[in-house]
């Protein structure tokens, strides 16, 4: 393993998802993550990769469609509206079982909004921005390493349950430098050995089978077979895939729940809170789909209040209170439109809804 | 005794879903016999668009995959970069290509990506009803148009190869027509010739096919034929746009 590198967010996940194997990246510049662009177009012939410009995020997501559908590990990377851009495109390729990486950092909305961080595509990102009834497994990863370690694992990850997987990051962290140990690079795989290693990919039919990548059922009983096929997979999913981290919840009179930037926010108040003698825990989800609703099982009898703390009007609070199952009073804390709460905010905050719960 | 004529390899033994009179079924048979001919069936990989040909995969037996409504160059520019080995193409509608998919087509075109596209121009959208093109003529009735379509109301009609003419990017535009079987022979040469020139590896090829829509066109399948050679090749000449560069 080689040495800790002070490294830029953008091109930290760039470098981390090629190690991962991933050697197609299709994109669109967009603020806060064209440096991920660029640093493709840079650095992936160098592994032997291909970069193309797309001329629209449109072109983009229907490019890691070809690519994956074709037996390629690809990567794509925008931010909020050019996500919102490639919804018709994802919900394709989860009904084609189509894997691809994708990448989102995320900006204040609605409409173009702003190019400060934002949380608000929670629930685009969760619940399926497209059409139909699909899933996809998304990550919020709270430092570089994390995303890092993240983006290596997701080539395998996406191949494993032939599915879109998707990591949900912010400007900040796209911006922000961080040490960071880099992975050993994996081998990638080749075109040559796509017949044999995905033999369900289009690679041609001389490998002795024809292969068919297809969305359309128009007989409503077989596309009702394959949709719960889909939701099998993604059962598996939900037992299988669930990430986060806990801490203090136990004993503590006030649990946070917060992802991605926002987490590191909430652990600088939860400090200042301790140093005031306030018991603060915190659920982390790393996963936002599938949620780590059973981390809220392990709140203990202490608990006054369960605040939700994210970087939107209060998107993923819905997801809290059905972890809460009722069980803690559910607060919100938020700022939105790029604006970030400082540690003492929460911690002022939380103060006042500790006393209006008690 | 010696066999006069085979059915081609490269169509699956099935009968395809496509109206009586549909030219969707020659297109089909005669990039399939020219991918057969050329022994490229083990090779070639064929993107679907939406419209009428969205099961084209049930048709034609190649590794394809079908794509988002009007995003099949998008596809098959990055399956030609997983697999820079093997033949591709796309085939698309007119709704599918000219309008909705009109941004992919003019920069995979303008990237001179090494595929072939085979545009089906109906002049009309089939599988959503017979409504209005932008390949549908002036005075040509639609559902969206029921009077014919007018200038004021609904601009001209798009001239696809001569628009995509304008490109450096492409190596080889042709347009035929589907109609008579002279027209048929001729469009079998410049499938041949597409698929030649990809395999040469010298840029983007395309091929638009003048077809008919009897079911929508409300004509009989003779007539629809005559239809098509009246009015369709008037406004849409027929001939080559672009040559590949001799060196
Ligand atoms: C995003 C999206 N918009 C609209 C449609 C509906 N739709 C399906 S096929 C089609 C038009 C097809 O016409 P054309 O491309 O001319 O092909 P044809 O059916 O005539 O062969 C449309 C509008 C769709 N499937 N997806």
């Amino acid at each position: 393993m080689s040495e800790k590198v002070l490294m830029k967010g953008n091109e930290a996940f760039a470098e981390a998802v090629i190690r991962g194997g991933v050697r197609f990246y299709f994109g669109y510049p967009i603020t806060p993550q064209s440096e991920i662009p660029e640093f493709m177009s840079r650095e992936l012939p160098k592994w032997g990769g291909k970069f193309l410009q797309a001329e629209s995020e449109l072109g983009a997501i229907n490019m890691a469609y070809g690519c994956g559908a074709a037996g390629g590990n690809g990567f794509i990377s925008s931010s909020s509206p050019g996500i919102a851009l490639m919804q018709e495109g994802m919900s394709f390729l989860c009904s084609a079982e189509v894997p691809v990486v994708l990448l989102n950092a995320s900006r204040g909305g609605p409409g173009i909004g702003s190019i400060q961080p934002g949380q608000a595509d929670y629930n685009q990102v969760t619940r399926g921005g497209g059409n139909g009834d699909y899933k996809m497994p998304v990550f919020a990863p709270a430092s570089i390493q994390e995303a890092i370690d993240i983006l290596y694992d997701a080539p395998a990850l996406a191949d494993q349950w032939r599915n879109p997987v998707m990591v949900l990051v912010d400007g900040l962290m796209g911006q922000m430098m961080e040490p960071v140990l880099m992975p050993e690079p994996k081998k990638p795989l080749e075109s040559a050995d796509i017949p044999t290693v995905k033999p369900w990919a289009i690679s041609g039919s001389e490998k002795g089978t024809r292969s068919v990548v297809k969305s359309l059922r128009l007989q409503p009983e077989v596309l009702e077979e394959h949709v719960e096929h889909l939701f099998e997979k993604y059962g598996r999913m939900e037992k299988e895939l669930v990430r986060v981290e806990t801490e203090n919840v136990e004993n503590a009179e006030v649990v946070f729940v917060a992802f991605g930037t926002m987490a590191r926010l909430v652990k600088e108040a939860m400090e200042i809170l301790e140093s005031q003698g306030v018991k603060a825990g915190m659920i982390r989800p790393i996963s936002l789909w599938p949620y780590p609703y059973e981390a809220f099982d392990k709140i203990g009898k202490n608990c006054k209040a369960v605040i939700s703390a994210e970087l939107s009007m209060g998107q993923m609070v819905q997801d809290v209170k059905l972890g809460v199952e009722g069980r803690w009073p559910v607060r919100l804390i938020h700022r939105v439109g790029g604006m970030l709460p400082t540690s003492l905010d929460i911690v002022e905050k939380t103060r006042k809804i500790l006393e209006e719960v008690r | 005794m010696k066999a006069v004529f085979k059915q081609t390899q490269g169509m699956l033994p099935v009968s395809t879903s496509y109206c009586p009179g549909c030219t969707h079924g020659v297109a089909h048979r005669i990039i399939m016999e020219t991918l057969d001919e050329m022994g490229l069936l083990g090779k070639a990989i064929g993107v679907a668009p939406i419209g009428c040909s969205v099961v084209a995969h049930q048709f034609m037996n190649v590794d394809m995959c079908e794509s988002a409504h009007g995003r099949a160059p998008a596809v098959a520019t990055a399956i030609r970069r997983v697999h820079p080995d093997r033949i591709v193409y796309t085939y698309q509608g007119d709704g599918d290509l000219a309008s909705i998919g009109m941004a992919e087509i003019v920069h995979a075109a303008a990237r001179g990506e090494k595929f072939s596209t085979f545009f089906i121009n109906n002049g009309i959208y089939g599988m959503t009803g017979g409504q209005m093109a932008p390949t549908t003529l002036i005075g040509q009735r639609a559902t969206t148009c029921v009077d014919g379509r007018t200038r004021e109301q609904a601009g001209m009609p798009l001239k696809i190869c001569e628009l995509l003419a304008t490109l450096d990017g492409p190596a080889y535009i042709e347009r035929v027509a589907l109609n008579s079987p002279a027209h048929i022979r001729k469009a079998k040469k410049a499938v041949r010739r597409a698929f030649e020139i990809q395999q040469e590896g010298k840029g983007f090829t395309f091929v638009e096919l003048l077809s008919t829509c009897p079911t929508n066109w409300g004509l009989t399948p003779p007539k629809a034929m005559e239809w098509l050679e009246e009015n369709m090749i008037p406004y849409y000449p027929l001939g080559v746009f672009r040559e590949p560069e001799v060196k």
